[in-house]
């Protein structure tokens, strides 16, 4: 008893020494995830770090909180026990669901001056569709991607394609893929045309093909849903296409992990997924590959994806302030630059672009810019209140109807009404 | 003599109490709160929790995801439950007996044991991969199949998790009953063997019988084990396709911090907490007569 008394009493010495050697200084805690692999986690501790040299008066606690999974998590259950980071690197798309717990507050606040506005403009407006609701701007574009097609040079040779030219529109995609699928006499398929895969989230690479069937999955609100808009049903019936009637990609659920190798094995000649990847295709492609934006069927399209800062409740004014001034720093041309070349992330803002570091890099790797050029034509990725909810239920109606247990009209169906019942209240 | 019974009654719960802290913090109080917030709403930001009575329970029985993860857990359970233990218990015969290399064999079975389940499962994702897969391979090699989408078809999906599951278990298994083999005195198979009874029936008289203690334990565990280990489905299939291969605690998981209903999540809970008490109780009765202690 005695003794525990004495070791409350040492921790309660502690923590009013740390507070007042800290007092003159702001102190932020930055919590941030990584989804992809290499070098994302060293960069943000470096910048972090070159942050706070400059800034004295400013300590800067960065967090790896794991997946991003696992940051929104983090950044829940901290925060409902009183205790939230002032900033969060969190997915663009858990917007509504971080306004409905009401832990974020809107950037806007602390950009109050002619200069700040011009900043929130500089983003590319793809990116802050996910990023502003209610004439509000809620997050920072900043580890962005975008899903784009990548295609095997020396396949498309030996197929007698033009190794230069990829497949522009849907018809064109099958064409290819028909071409570039290669069988054996019993009907084993050592090559396949094209792999999208669909593991865990279909929705994702799903939603290119709606965006270019100029379906729009959800409203800018946040409270309702089309899935069951003819034009979705005839996306769905394409993908499904694919495996069952033109026999390009292979049936069933496709791997997302295994599908950068099943690439570079030449298990199949163009693959769909995030530029994410882009570095670590450059560094194990062991052929020529090109990089293209999705093919079109009536306009090009593709979702935007990855996470945003957001500012949380619960912090002095002095604090939010200085976390914003990160942001912007953190977001500027340099840093921007170095975050991008270092991971493959879309560079979120116009400026960073024109940066003698970018244009030396993509001088000297060209299809880092494609999805940049994406970019005129991408939407908002899927997001409404209760996300994951609803984008999970989403996610199992695609499922049912690739796997082939129910056709794309009723699921989609299905998958409306369950959507309305929970989105219904928001409205 | 009073003061005596007095220090005698403060020892023994200070000798209790650390043992009872860490499972009142841990085990009791989170369990009767999550059946006090199973009858309340999930509380958002904006709308705290109110109670609401049996509504999560009406939505639990109306739920066809619920019912599927059951039959899911059910499925998983009958498949991977008795062919553990059949595994293991051949496993430990095999190197209870004297044999070349037997340490290794031993510790080759109990490898799996020790990986940690997620490392596994980023292996078995190998295996099982379509295409370049080991499994494709061998079997495309063998048999000439074409190529099986072993983790992305619903008719497969959940099978392969249980594959996975039972060479996970079944070396540890092993152990219990290596430990419980080598307890049985020899003098009762060499009596039985003058007697001039098979090997069957020395196993099935004799063997098997006094394994029984170690049969309720591990049986035991493997009723806790298919309902608490999902790890691996993180890794292998993530619950699909279109909640294939969801198990009950993955689903829970999924609801309390992918779709942060956490009153619905305790709701499943308690579900999941009746199931496995009703499980435990009634294994502990019905086996009990069968088993022989010494």
């Amino acid at each position: 008893m005695i003794k525990s008394t004495f070791l409350k009493a040492v921790a309660a010495t502690a923590l009013s020494v740390s507070t007042w050697a800290s007092a003159h200084a702001v102190d932020l805690q930055f919590y941030f995830p990584v989804a992809v692999g290499g070098k994302a986690a060293d960069t943000i501790q470096a910048l972090t770090d070159e942050y706070v040299a400059a800034n004295p008066d400013v300590k800067i606690d960065a967090v790896y909180a794991g997946s991003y999974q696992d940051t929104v998590a983090k950044a829940i259950t901290a925060s409902r026990g009183g205790n939230p980071p002032q900033l969060s690197v969190i997915l663009s798309v858990d917007m509504f669901t971080l306004i409905d717990e009401d832990l974020i507050q809107p950037f806007d606040n602390y950009l109050t001056t002619d200069e700040d506005k011009a900043w929130v403009d500089g983003f590319y407006p793809a990116f802050m569709e996910n990023s502003q609701t209610g004439g509000k701007t809620y997050g920072i574009p900043f580890q962005r991607s975008t899903p784009v097609l990548y295609w095997n040079k020396e396949a498309f040779k030996e197929a007698g394609l033009d190794p230069e030219v990829a497949p522009a529109t849907w018809d064109e995609m099958v064409e290819f893929g028909k071409k570039l699928t290669k069988k054996d006499a019993d009907g084993k398929v050592s090559q396949w045309g094209v792999r999208i895969p669909s593991s865990g989230f279909p929705y994702w690479l799903f939603q290119g093909l709606a965006i270019e069937n100029s379906a729009t999955l959800a409203n800018a609100e946040g409270n309702k849903t089309n899935f069951d808009d003819p034009k979705v049903v005839e996306a769905l019936q394409y993908l499904v296409d694919l495996s069952t009637k033109h026999e390009v990609m292979a049936p069933g659920i496709i791997e997302w992990g295994a599908t950068p190798k099943a690439f570079f094995e030449g298990q199949t000649a163009m693959m769909w997924t995030s530029t994410g990847n882009l570095t670590n295709v450059r560094d194990n492609a062991p052929f020529d590959f090109g990089v293209a934006m999705l093919p079109s069927k009536e306009t090009r399209g593709a979702p935007t994806g990855g996470g945003n800062f957001y500012l949380f409740k619960g912090a002095s004014d002095e604090q939010n302030k200085a976390a914003v001034e990160f942001v912007q720093w953190i977001t500027a041309p340099a840093q921007s630059a170095k975050w991008t070349i270092a991971t493959g992330y879309v560079a979120p803002r116009a400026e960073t672009w024109e940066t003698e570091t970018m244009k030396a890099y993509t001088a000297d790797f060209a299809p880092a810019l494609i999805a940049r050029d994406q970019l005129a034509f991408a939407k908002a990725e899927l997001s409404t209140y209760q996300n994951q909810r609803v984008t999970g239920i989403f996610n199992d109606a695609l499922a049912s109807v690739i796997t082939g247990k129910k056709d794309a009209a009723t699921a989609l169906k299905e998958a409306q009404a369950q959507a309305d019942g929970i989105l219904s209240e928001y409205r | 003599m009073r003061v005596t019974f007095k220090r005698d009654w403060i020892h023994s719960w200070l000798l209790l109490l650390p043992a009872m802290v860490f499972l009142f913090a841990f085990t009791h109080i989170p369990a009767v709160t999550t059946f006090i917030n199973s009858f309340y709403s999930t509380p958002r930001g904006r709308r705290p929790a109110k109670f609401i009575g049996l509504e999560n329970y009406e939505r639990l029985w109306d739920d066809p995801v619920f019912w599927k993860v059951m039959f899911n857990n059910l499925w998983f359970a009958l498949g991977t439950i008795p062919l553990s233990i059949a595994l293991s218990i051949a496993m430990a015969l095999w190197v209870n007996d004297k044999l070349a290399g037997r340490s290794l064999v031993r510790m080759a079975y109990f490898t799996p044991t020790v990986l940690p389940l997620i490392a596994v499962a980023n292996i078995w994702l190998f295996f099982y991969t379509p295409g370049f897969g080991l499994f494709d391979q061998v079997f495309g090699a063998l048999f000439g199949w074409s190529s099986t989408n072993w983790l992305g078809d619903p008719a497969t999906a959940l099978n392969a998790v249980i594959v996975v599951t039972v060479w996970k278990e079944a070396g540890f298994f092993m152990i219990f009953y290596l430990a419980a083999l080598q307890a049985i005195p020899v003098s009762l198979v060499e009596a039985a063997r003058i007697e001039g009874a098979s090997r069957w029936t020395i196993f099935w008289r004799i063997t098997f019988p006094l394994l029984m203690p170690t049969t309720l334990f591990v049986s035991i565990n493997a009723v806790i084990n298919s309902f608490r280990l999902v790890d691996h489905i993180f890794i292998l299939t993530d619950g699909g396709p279109d909640n294939a291969s969801s198990l009950l605690l993955f689903y829970i998981y999924e609801v309390a911090f992918r779709f942060w209903e956490t009153g619905y999540a305790a709701t499943l809970t308690v579900a999941l907490l009746l199931l496995l008490s009703a499980l435990a109780i009634g294994q502990f009765f019905f086996f009990d007569r069968k088993v022989h202690y010494k």
